[in-house]
């Protein structure tokens, strides 16, 4: 397909949206980054069954603490695809990073030590 | 177990807002099960708290510890070495372990980061209801095992009030009345010979009336 999605995006693989915890989101904001999300299997297609259904909570989660924290819930996202969904894998990159991007760097970025 | 609910982290903010150098301190024992203040708990209340100070340009330290329990000292002795690095120590165990910690660092803040609720049970993953008040004096022997002390919301003894309808509290449609869950067990047990009994008036000072507890086993005192 020879697709292409902004460079800015750093690719994090795991076998299933189900194994991201959300430590493993604040952690990424910790180190400085200035948004995430998880690209996870279509609703009701996930492998292990529930995986997707799981990371849309800890997400849902995730979005109180960031509001709590002051970065914004809007930093946190979870989209839906399948592996064949090329075209919707860098749409949704273009998406999430123009959407970050209008929110600005994150205001705890570089000043935290990890 | 005992269930506890975090504080919001602006009141655990303004509780830190002197300290660079915070020692944060779980349990693995009720808090963990009821997801308050575990190790997991403990991650996450720091990496917040970590965030929230960047974001002023502020700096802290964390140091992420959790504890076997809070309630035995033996555990609480375990961070002594390190104790004295640290300006204040923010717990997220049970209100007993807060105070233990408080009382063998007695030079620290300890500063409380949940607020303790009550003795209760996991009704599904994520959900947790109380049973228990520690009145002192059990009635379950008499009540079909479901307390009234704990459940109804007036704590009667000999229920139900007026204010049950359909098998709901008054003070909440959600609420289960606690004298018809009682009523039903017994028919279940066929010991509604139990339901015709008067409890008789309840001597509360084997609860809270009666000033703090205290249990003594002397054969097993060193």
């Amino acid at each position: 397909m020879r697709l292409s999605y902004p460079t800015n995006v750093k690719i994090v693989k795991v076998p299933c949206t189900g194994r991201v915890d959300i430590l493993l989101i604040l952690k990424a904001f910790e180190s400085g980054v200035d948004g995430v999300y998880l690209a996870g299997c279509l609703e009701g297609e996930c492998h292990f069954l529930r995986g997707n259904l799981r990371a849309k909570k800890r997400v849902q989660y995730v979005k109180t603490l960031l509001d709590e924290v002051g970065l914004g819930a809007g930093r946190v996202e979870i989209y839906n695809m399948s592996s064949a969904q090329g075209q919707r894998f860098s749409e949704v990159a273009r998406e999430m990073t123009e959407k970050i991007r209008a929110l600005g760097p994150s205001p705890a970025k570089k000043k935290v030590r990890a | 177990m005992i269930v506890a609910n975090r504080k919001t982290l602006e009141e655990i903010l303004t509780m830190l807002k002197p300290y660079k150098k915070i020692l944060l301190l779980g349990c693995n024992e009720c808090v963990t099960v009821c997801a308050t203040g575990g190790e997991r708990e403990v991650g996450v209340l720091a990496s917040e708290i970590k965030l929230s100070r960047a974001k002023e340009g502020q700096e802290i330290e964390v140091r992420e510890q959790t504890l076997e329990r809070q309630c035995d000292h033996e555990y609480i002795d375990q961070v002594r070495p390190f104790v004295g690095d640290y300006e204040a120590i923010l717990s997220i165990a049970c209100g007993a372990g807060i105070q233990y910690v408080a009382e063998k660092y007695r030079n620290k803040v300890v500063l409380p980061g949940v607020n303790t609720t009550f003795l209760g049970v996991t009704l599904e993953q994520g959900v947790w209801s109380e049973r228990c008040q520690g009145c002192g004096e059990c009635v379950l022997h008499l009540t079909g095992g479901v307390c009234p002390i704990a459940r109804c919301a007036k704590s009667l003894l000999n229920g139900p009030c007026g204010g049950s309808s359909n098998g709901k509290c008054e003070v909440d449609k959600e609420l289960e009345c606690a004298w018809q869950l009682i009523v039903d067990r017994l028919k279940e047990l066929n010991q509604m010979d139990k339901y015709e009994e008067i409890i008789p008036i309840k001597d509360w000072t084997t609860s809270r009336d009666g000033g703090p507890r205290k249990r003594i086993r002397e054969d097993l005192r060193l």
